[in-house]
């Protein structure tokens, strides 16, 4: 433990291209942008469902499928399919993300529909029969109505993917990581723990942070 | 004024919601819908605002067929109120009540500002107005969902219901309310229920449907108690149709004078007063009947807790049914009448009620 603590509080483990601060952006970086990609594709198609009601089967049963796939193994799925397609130095960092990417849209999707889906019927009718049009309803009535959901199945797929995203550095990715990759190879088991420590707290930091924009964005009528 | 003409409604698993509905809801007045679970009232009223267009047959508007027109602004034009509220979870009260009007483009100060003052005329208190919906009683919630469908003062109302989920007492107020609040507007109500009480009640005229979307009978409430159209329509409408009828009759009854002692009096002045007279009544200092009381049980004094309270009170303009209940409520068979202020005018016994009715049925 005390070695953990060493390491964590070096200084000179915190700056340069393999430092912890250095590692700690990239982890970000990658895990930002899965989830905003993630984002832009679940959440409009996961509105589209709670709306209209269709492909909701279709929709479950592909977001429970993904689940199932462990994620290391999902990550080399995606690498044996599309590695052999890129050609410059982003060739394991494309399958990563996209690995993230596809890991991530279950539970903003699931929360999106099911977001939209639980707003009290009434509600919808009542907003129609006053005279909103169908496109007024959904950004007026039902988006902020789902917000709570929404942002619970947002919040499950940030841990995920800043939790998974150390396996990245399995494909010789950066990020945190390359802490636990890189100390089981110096057999440094400090720096592992202490890697593992980063991601951890990373994890509640990003969590908390969403939890945050959270109470800002959801009506107050909304809490039970 | 609203015509349906002919209206047909045929859902997609071939229900026959509403068939063939021809009937003309006046401006002005109140018009219910009333029949048992299911016989098509919900499809008949959301024909009105475009919700549901009919399979055949048209719905008209002043003449403009509701088919042809947009249904958004068509909407904006039409108050609407539903039985579960539907008040949108995430906006205080306040703002719920001014979505049409900002929809309509009317800036939101303003719209708060007529809001806050239209709560207050459905019977709502304004500090209410920064709450959400989920902290307000059932009652409440149906009150701001008829501010929020008068807000834009939509020339027409449709209530779904309204009033159904609310414990009796409260429906009892919301039904007054309404109608007084109906005597100053004078919108076009279109009110569905299926209780009979209300619709008689509430109704200038009264649809009563059977299932199928069959209409029985379009009828004023005295009719609809004095002349059912066939025996649906007298089994629905229900029993003790003629006493219920009274409701709606008025006559002259003429009052007798009654002799009173004020509470606090002595029991020796009640006594004196009472002239050997099973009951006295019993008046406030401003000359308001408060109940009844035996002068021979009386003690030194005539106090509250010696009062029977077990009659009505009539006000001299009630129907006759009124004046007929004060008189069976009262201990001592006279049935006490009241002016508009509370103040004794007299009192009536049962026979003078039925001379009158007896006299109306003759005229
Ligand atoms: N969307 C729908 N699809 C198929 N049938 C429907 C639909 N909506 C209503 N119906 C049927 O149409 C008939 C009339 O329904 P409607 O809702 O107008 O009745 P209602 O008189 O309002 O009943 P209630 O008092 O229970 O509200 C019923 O038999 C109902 O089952
Ligand atoms: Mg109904």
């Amino acid at each position: 433990m005390i070695d953990v603590w060493t390491w964590l509080t070096s200084g000179a483990n915190w700056v340069g291209t393999d430092g912890i601060w250095h590692r700690l952006v990239q982890h970000l970086e990658y895990s930002g942008s899965s989830l905003a990609i993630a984002a832009l594709i679940a959440i409009p198609l996961g509105l589209w469902i709670g709306h209209t009601g269709h492909g909701r089967v279709v929709a479950v049963s592909l977001a429970n499928g993904i689940r199932s796939i462990p994620s290391l193994g999902l990550l080399f799925i995606v690498l044996l399919l599309l590695a052999p397609h890129i050609h410059n130095g982003d060739a394991f960092l494309i399958p990563s993300i996209v690995a993230l990417v596809v890991l991530a849209i279950p539970p903003i999707l699931a929360g999106a529909y099911a977001g939209v889906e639980q707003v009290d019927p009434a509600a919808r009718d009542a907003g129609l029969g006053m005279g909103l049009t169908a496109w007024q309803v959904l950004w007026r009535i039902e988006v902020p109505c789902a917000l709570p959901l929404m942002f619970g199945g947002f919040r499950s797929a940030a841990l995920q993917v800043v939790a998974t995203a150390t396996i990245a550095a399995t494909v010789s990715v950066g990020g945190l990581g390359r802490f636990l990759i890189d100390g089981l190879a110096y057999r440094d088991y400090s720096m592992m723990a202490g890697g593992a420590l980063l991601v951890g707290l990373l994890a509640i930091t990003v969590d908390a942070v969403l939890a945050g924009v959270q109470r800002l964005l959801v009506s107050p009528g909304l809490r039970s | 004024m609203i015509v349906f003409d002919r209206a047909t409604v045929v859902y997609p698993d071939q229900t026959v919601a509403v068939d063939q509905l021809s009937l003309t809801v006046p401006t002005g007045q109140v018009t219910v819908f009333v029949g048992p679970s299911g016989c098509g009232k919900t499809t008949s009223l959301r024909m009105i605002n475009k919700m549901i267009i009919p399979t055949s047959g048209r719905v008209l508007i002043d003449d403009v067929d509701v088919a042809k027109q947009d249904a958004a602004s068509l909407r904006r034009g039409i108050g609407y109120v539903i039985q579960q509220s539907g008040l949108f979870p995430h906006r205080t009260v306040v703002d719920n009540v001014s979505t049409v009007p900002m929809l309509l483009g009317v800036g939101r100060r303003r719209a708060r500002a007529d809001s806050m003052a239209l709560l207050e005329r459905v019977g709502l208190d304004p500090a209410l107005a920064r709450r959400y919906p989920n902290q307000l009683s059932g009652g409440q919630q149906q009150r701001v969902g008829v501010a929020r469908a008068l807000a834009a003062d939509p020339p027409i109302l449709l209530m779904d219901e309204p009033f159904s989920a609310v414990d009796p007492i409260v429906r009892q107020q919301l039904q007054d309310d309404l109608l007084r609040l109906q005597a100053d507007l004078g919108k076009t109500i279109v009110f569905v229920t299926h209780d009979i009480d209300e619709a008689l009640r509430i109704g200038d005229q009264v649809a009563v449907m059977r299932t199928g979307g069959y209409l029985a009978q379009l009828a004023s409430p005295a009719e609809l108690l004095s002349d059912p159209a066939d025996e649906f329509v007298a089994e629905f409408v229900g029993r003790d149709r003629g006493y219920r009828a009274l409701g709606f009759v008025s006559g002259e009854v003429a009052t007798r004078l009654e002799p009173t002692i004020t509470l606090g009096s002595s029991g020796e002045a009640a006594r004196r007063i009472a002239h050997g007279a099973d009951w006295l009544l019993v008046l406030d200092a401003d000359r308001r009947p408060v109940g009844w009381v035996r002068p021979d049980r009386l003690g030194a004094k005539v106090s509250a807790s010696d009062l029977n309270r077990s009659g009505t009170l009539a006000h001299d303009a009630a129907p006759l049914r009124a004046l007929l209940d004060a008189a069976l409520s009262s201990p001592s068979g006279r049935g006490v009448v009241v002016d508009a202020a509370g103040t004794l005018l007299g009192t009536v016994n049962a026979g003078d009620v039925v001379a009158v009715i007896e006299r109306e049925r003759g005229a």
